[in-house]
């Protein structure tokens, strides 16, 4: 009982920290090293460190199946709805300068919601595959 | 140190000690790819390589069995082949340029004008990220889909439950 | 004389035939997964090692530097090690079905298993 002490305390310590240096790598994924998908993995795993310490139940009510499977779809649409936008405002499919008055401008506005989607997928993906590989070797009664 | 790892991971038996040794592996290919000035690579390799694909093998460990069996065939066929085309690929590798040369073709290409005009056309600085995204954005659209196909793929396998009573092995019945 | 500056070469070429080795010499499956992980990590340093230019620096354009390394392998790469992850967890996906079906993970005693299966449809 004292080490599973240590380990929910150090849990608690760790885990806003990861995800707030989750966020750091997706916004300065253009100033410095990172990007989408190194912020994805980074969000995963910091819900896997919670999993592991405080059991797979408790973590499926924090984040539940449901909105895992939502996020892994709404990556890949929000990536190809810039497409569209593209298209739509008058480039072709995934041109950046329609998107904003100043062509720059509207490269850094599509280059921030394309990595904002592959976060999206990356994160759902990885902890919808840590849910199946966890979630099955239990009892069917037990999720 | 990095093929004094390897041979151990083929050499070991105990599935868990090699699933160990592959994340430690992939941290010292992360170090490398430091040294080689590949930031972002290198933050990749570490994070999936080290960490979402250890978590993925020890999952799989819970779940099969955790020891490799004795191989009952001699291994002088293998090491034949691998060391044959390992030949091969030395003698190829011959021709390549030689390491840190300015002049190679990869340097002369196009390269510079993604160095020279990514700041002005994109406002990003850095490169990797501003070529992932921008110059060559259908690529990683095509990657995103296939991160997706692969969560896609996984929900499939693995939906159902795990049956209660094991299956009967019907053909043990001779 | 080419033997120091193809160094690079060398070592990568190793670690890829010991994953090649890894994968045809070795029944466990999943130990031919994890060789099948050093083969591609193998194949990234091969790719990212040209790239680099001895004196320069990351490639994130900044005034104080002028060499930079290059950025286009860097960029192929990012995208393989998703892909080879992707290939991993469908792979143990496999695996674990196939524990399931034939209580084994050995390729010896699968094929084994699916031989001694065939002459029943024949009787």
């Amino acid at each position: 009982m004292r080490s599973d002490l240590v380990l929910r305390v150090v849990a608690k310590l760790l885990i806003p920290f990861m995800l707030i240096f989750a966020l750091y790598v997706q916004f300065h994924g253009e100033l410095g090293p990172g990007g989408g998908f190194q912020a994805g993995v980074i969000i995963a795993a910091a819900i896997i460190f919670y999993a592991l310490i405080f059991g797979l139940p408790s973590v499926r009510k924090m984040v539940p199946d449901a909105l895992v499977e939502t996020m892994v779809a709404t990556g890949v649409l929000i990536y190809a709805g810039v497409g569209v936008a593209g298209l739509l405002l008058g480039g072709n499919y995934l041109d950046y300068f329609v998107l904003a008055h100043n062509p720059v401008h509207g490269q850094e506005r599509g280059i921030f919601w394309i990595e904002v989607g592959v976060a999206t997928t990356v994160s759902g993906v990885m902890l919808k595959i840590f849910y199946m590989f966890a979630g099955r070797g239990r009892d069917p009664d037990d999720a | 140190m990095m093929a004094v790892i390897v041979v151990a991971i083929a050499a070991r038996r105990n599935l868990f000690s090699v699933v160990m040794l592959a994340s430690i592996y992939s941290f010292l290919m992360a170090t490398i790819l430091v040294a080689l000035d590949a930031v972002d690579v290198a933050m990749t390799e570490a994070s999936v390589g080290a960490g979402i694909s250890t978590v993925l093998l020890l999952g799989a460990l819970y779940l099969t069995k955790g020891e490799e069996s004795k191989p009952i065939h001699r291994p002088w066929l293998p090491l034949g082949i691998s060391a044959a085309v390992g030949a091969a690929l030395v003698y190829g590798s011959l021709g390549l340029p030689a390491f840190s040369d300015p002049q190679a073709p990869i340097h002369t290409h196009v390269v510079p004008r993604y160095l020279l005009e990514s700041l002005k056309e994109t406002g990003v600085p850095n490169v990797v990220t501003s070529v992932l995204a921008s110059y060559r954005g259908y690529d990683t659209l095509g990657e995103t889909t296939v991160v997706f196909t692969a969560g896609a793929g996984v929900i499939a396998l693995l939906r159902r439950r795990r049956r209660r009573a094991p299956k009967e092995e019907v053909r043990r019945e001779e | 004389m080419k033997f120091a500056s193809h160094y690079a070469y060398a070592v990568t070429i190793f670690l890829m035939i010991t994953g090649l080795f890894i994968v045809i010499a070795r029944g466990n499956l999943v130990k031919k997964l994890i060789g099948l992980g050093i083969f591609q990590t193998s194949v990234y340093l091969l790719y990212v090692a040209p790239g680099k230019l001895i004196g320069g620096t990351a490639p994130i354009v900044d005034p104080e530097f002028k060499v930079y390394s290059n950025p286009l392998p860097h960029v192929l790469i990012l995208t393989a090690i998703v892909v080879g992850v992707a290939t991993l967890a469908l792979g143990l996906a496999l695996v674990v079905r196939i524990r399931e079906a034939y209580d084994t993970i050995e390729e010896d005693e699968i094929l084994a298993a699916d031989l001694a299966a065939v002459p029943r449809r024949d009787a």
